[in-house]
């Protein structure tokens, strides 16, 4: 096991501006119109301190915690997909002439540290890397892969989990295992905020033996460490049975129950913009009004809008209900089939951020109760 | 052609194949065999159904008069089926007009004797009336993809 | 707004510039351009598509419609429904257009060699299998019996006329035509495709049929090759459609089920999306 640190409040001040110093915009987690989002960083002052989310399906306000964590919130509706795959971007440029188009020259890719990473949304990170990089065999594309190698990743275990998590249904915290540079957890000890700092790569303990002041943890400290996560673990607020999940989904396509969701789902697409793993997007095309210089330009996409599926003038998903069971049976089951792993990560952030409180945990619990897949109605279905 | 080759013609086509060789006799003594050339009109639409055709070889098109627009291919027929039922129901009229695309060679029953052979020979009245029950079924479901957007929109 | 910087990202997503060489107006609404590859040469599978980009306006997949061994002009034919496919359609000899690609899944054209073909062509469906049918004339010894069965809405929409009256002059394929409805006039056969399935000789055993067009048309010819003709639903490939950007498997738009039509597909064996047929908005 690596080398396990510990430090105050200072020593993460130093780390953020060691990561600074070494060239990277480090972003971290920031309150912005009372949500907490990801945001450029300059120190450990513009953390969160003391804050904390109270999320319930359809609800989010921040509060103060009454102690100085500045860890003590899971979630916002931001994530760090933003960074790698941006909602819009130009993918590519070119001018028209005579023999031709030639392509605009391209800028270098930035380089970033992410500071407070979650361990569901390391699950994300390592998601997203399979759907970028494992199709057909072929390169990333949207400047994915450039900007992720660059990325140094900076994890903050979670000691507080929040009201619409289930990352231990989804096996993907909360505690981190691999996938980052540096790990954090955050500690009450004896009174005081304590810091305990793990490094999971060779650039991540170089930075940790090069920051100033930080003292190896005792058994104690490090114990201290696995109980505030083994409690987390406890504290989950949502559950989710995985068992035959993508079974039960694909078998149940013609369940009346994708109607009554749609009965509420206001098909607005918060749940796939919040999401940290979706990836769905679509390519603007735009000319100058010369008509020399061309854009292209991806932007995000959701499969909730009547024009994704749009074809030969009608749409292919028509129904919200099929545009949900589109989300749903994606993420948890035909997810598997394409990339090996479930493209949900139990951050909790649909649930949340839906309008109308739709809680996928839900959902899943209400199919599994009408399973019709021992019926004439669940015949056939997805392959 | 004699009455043996006649039933032997009809024991190869689809709609006879396994029919009783008594039965085939029966059918075969008020059947004719008749040669079309390309572009004979066979029957004629609104006209008296007073033949039944079985078709051995060739092609046949059956047309609607659609006002205004002139003759309108509905469907064509060839080697191995029957051709119109219009003979077998009141008021034995033919709904289409029947053209031969190609020389044709058919095979003709007297509408009436063989209405009177089915009502005789029950079983094999039966039997008739089923696979004729399975081509206007085949006819109908084929029709019914005639009327969706089968090959996608051309306009 | 940030730009993307990966060099192989933008070689994913870069439209590269093909020469119009000509355009040929097929159908009243269809035409075919002949493109040149800006290298000389243009390496596909017959089956696979590529992404025609019409400068500024927007990209389409478009399955190529020549032979397979002709790499120096690659033929795309395209009908007119769209900004971005009349875009395509203004364009005249030595505009440019852009192309990414080939893509998708071929027909299986090797892995059918020594059996019988049944080509099964549905309106502009045709397109995506001429490079098969190419592909069987010009290693015909590779192959049984070739059969073609092509079915259309009226006379006039009958893809690539003059050159199936040729395909039915040959002596070493069988060919035949049907249209939805026809005026007097018309010769041919008149009434859906499938039923010209029973018209021709083929060993279902050892048949491979590769049927392309709508949907409704692809699902009902499986039906009545697996139902009427007992042939193995494994043994019948079919070719998918759905909206698409990327074509790389990243955008999410065309999946089908489990499937990315892009890269799983465009021809699938049929048994692999039979099962999603019958579900309305997959």
């Amino acid at each position: 096991m690596s080398e396990m640190y510990v430090s105050g409040q200072s020593g993460i001040g130093r780390l953020i501006q060691a990561l600074a110093e070494s060239g990277h915009a480090v972003i971290g987690p920031v309150i912005r119109n009372q949500a907490l989002v990801y945001d450029e960083i300059d120190g450990v002052e513009d953390l969160p301190k003391g804050w904390t989310d109270l999320q319930e399906p359809g609800r989010y306000r921040l509060e103060h915690r009454g102690d100085e964590k500045l860890f003590g919130y899971v979630v916002g509706p931001a994530s760090w997909k933003q960074y790698l795959s941006p909602p819009e971007a130009v993918v590519w440029a070119g001018t028209i002439g005579t023999e031709g188009f030639k392509s605009d020259p391209v800028p270098e890719p930035p380089k970033y540290a992410f500071f407070g990473v979650r361990p569901c949304e390391l699950a994300a990170l390592r998601i997203l890397d399979n759907v970028y990089t494992s199709s057909n065999g072929l390169p990333t594309v949207a400047g994915y892969t450039a900007t992720r190698e660059k990325a140094f990743i900076v994890a903050v275990n979670c000691s507080d989990p929040g009201g619409n998590c289930f990352c231990v249904s989804m096996d993907t915290g909360p505690t981190a295992k691999a996938g980052y540079d540096i790990s954090i957890t955050e500690v009450v000890h004896n009174g005081n905020m304590r810091y305990l700092l793990t490094s999971g790569s060779e650039t991540g303990a170089e930075v940790l033996a090069s920051i100033e002041g930080l003292n190896h943890a005792s058994s104690e400290e490090v114990e201290a460490g696995e109980t505030v996560l083994a409690r987390a673990a406890d504290m989950m607020g949502k559950r989710l049975d995985t068992e035959d999940l993508p079974n039960l989904l694909k078998g149940n396509a013609l369940n009346p129950r994708w109607e009554s969701i749609a009965d509420k789902c206001l098909a607005c697409a918060n749940c796939t913009m919040v999401c940290p793993t979706c990836f769905c997007n679509t390519v603007d095309d735009n000319l100058s009004l010369d008509g020399e210089h061309a854009t292209r330009t991806r932007k995000w996409d959701s499969c909730f809008t009547l024009g994704f599926s749009y074809m030969h003038g009608q749409p292919m998903r028509e129904s919200v209900g099929a545009r949900y069971r589109q989300w749903m049976t994606h993420k948890l089951a035909t997810w598997v089939d394409q990339f090996g792993e479930m493209g949900c990560v139990g951050c909790g952030r649909c649930i949340t951020w839906c309008p109308v409180g739709i809680d996928i945990t839900q959902e899943v619990e209400a199919i599994r109760r009408g399973d019709l897949r021992d019926t004439h109605i669940g015949v056939g279905g997805y392959v | 052609m004699t009455e043996d080759s006649l039933a032997k013609a009809l024991g190869d086509h689809d709609f006879f194949r396994g029919l009783q060789a008594e039965q085939l006799d029966d059918l075969a003594a008020i059947a004719t065999k008749v040669e079309m050339a390309r572009g004979d009109l066979i029957f004629a639409e609104g006209g008296h159904a007073d033949s039944a055709y079985a078709i051995v070889d060739g092609s046949v098109a059956l047309e609607l008069k659609v006002s205004h627009r002139g003759n309108h291919i509905m469907q064509t027929l060839h080697s191995g089926e029957m051709l119109g039922w219009g003979w077998l129901f009141p008021p034995h009229r033919w709904s289409f007009s029947a053209l031969a695309l190609d020389p044709t060679t058919l095979i003709r029953f007297d509408a009436e004797q063989l209405r009177l052979l089915q009502d005789e020979d029950c079983a094999l009245g039966y039997v008739m009336m089923k696979r004729f029950a399975q081509v206007m079924t085949n006819r109908l479901a084929a029709t019914r993809l005639q009327l969706v957007d089968f090959y996608g929109n051309t306009h | 707004m940030e730009t993307l910087t990966d060099p192989a990202v933008i070689d994913q997503m870069t439209p590269i510039p093909f020469r119009v060489r000509s355009v040929r107006e097929e159908l009243s609404h269809t035409f075919t351009l002949e493109l040149e590859p800006p290298d000389g040469a243009f390496e596909f599978l017959p089956g696979q598509f590529t992404m025609v980009y019409a400068f500024g306006i927007g990209e389409v997949p478009i399955s190529i419609s020549s032979s397979a061994s002709q790499t120096g002009t690659i033929l795309q034919t395209i009908r007119r429904t769209g900004a971005v496919t009349h875009a395509l359609g203004r364009l005249k000899s030595g505009d440019y257009v852009g192309i990414r690609g080939p893509y998708g899944t071929p027909w299986p054209m090797d892995d059918i060699e020594g059996r019988d073909l049944l080509i099964i062509g549905g309106g502009i469906g045709l397109a995506p299998l001429r490079p098969a049918v190419y592909h069987a004339l010009e290693n015909r010894d590779d192959y049984e019996r070739v059969v073609i069965l092509y079915g259309t809405r009226t006379p006039d929409d009958i893809l690539f006329e003059k050159e199936q009256r040729s395909w039915g002059d040959r002596t070493d394929l069988s060919t035949l035509m049907t249209v939805d409805a026809a005026d007097r006039g018309w010769n041919g056969a008149v009434g859906v495709v499938t039923r010209l399935i029973g018209r021709v000789g083929f060993d279902p055993a050892n048949t491979t049929a590769m049927v392309c067009g709508p949907e409704i048309m692809m699902t009902v010819t499986a039906e009545r090759l697996i139902e009427g003709h007992s042939m193995a639903p494994e043994n019948i490939y079919v070719t998918m459609e759905r909206n698409m950007k990327c074509a790389i498997g990243v955008c999410g738009h065309c999946q089908f089920g489990s499937k990315f039509i892009c890269t799983d597909g465009a021809v699938f064996p049929f048994p692999e999306v039979a099962g999603l047929f019958d579900i309305k908005g997959v």
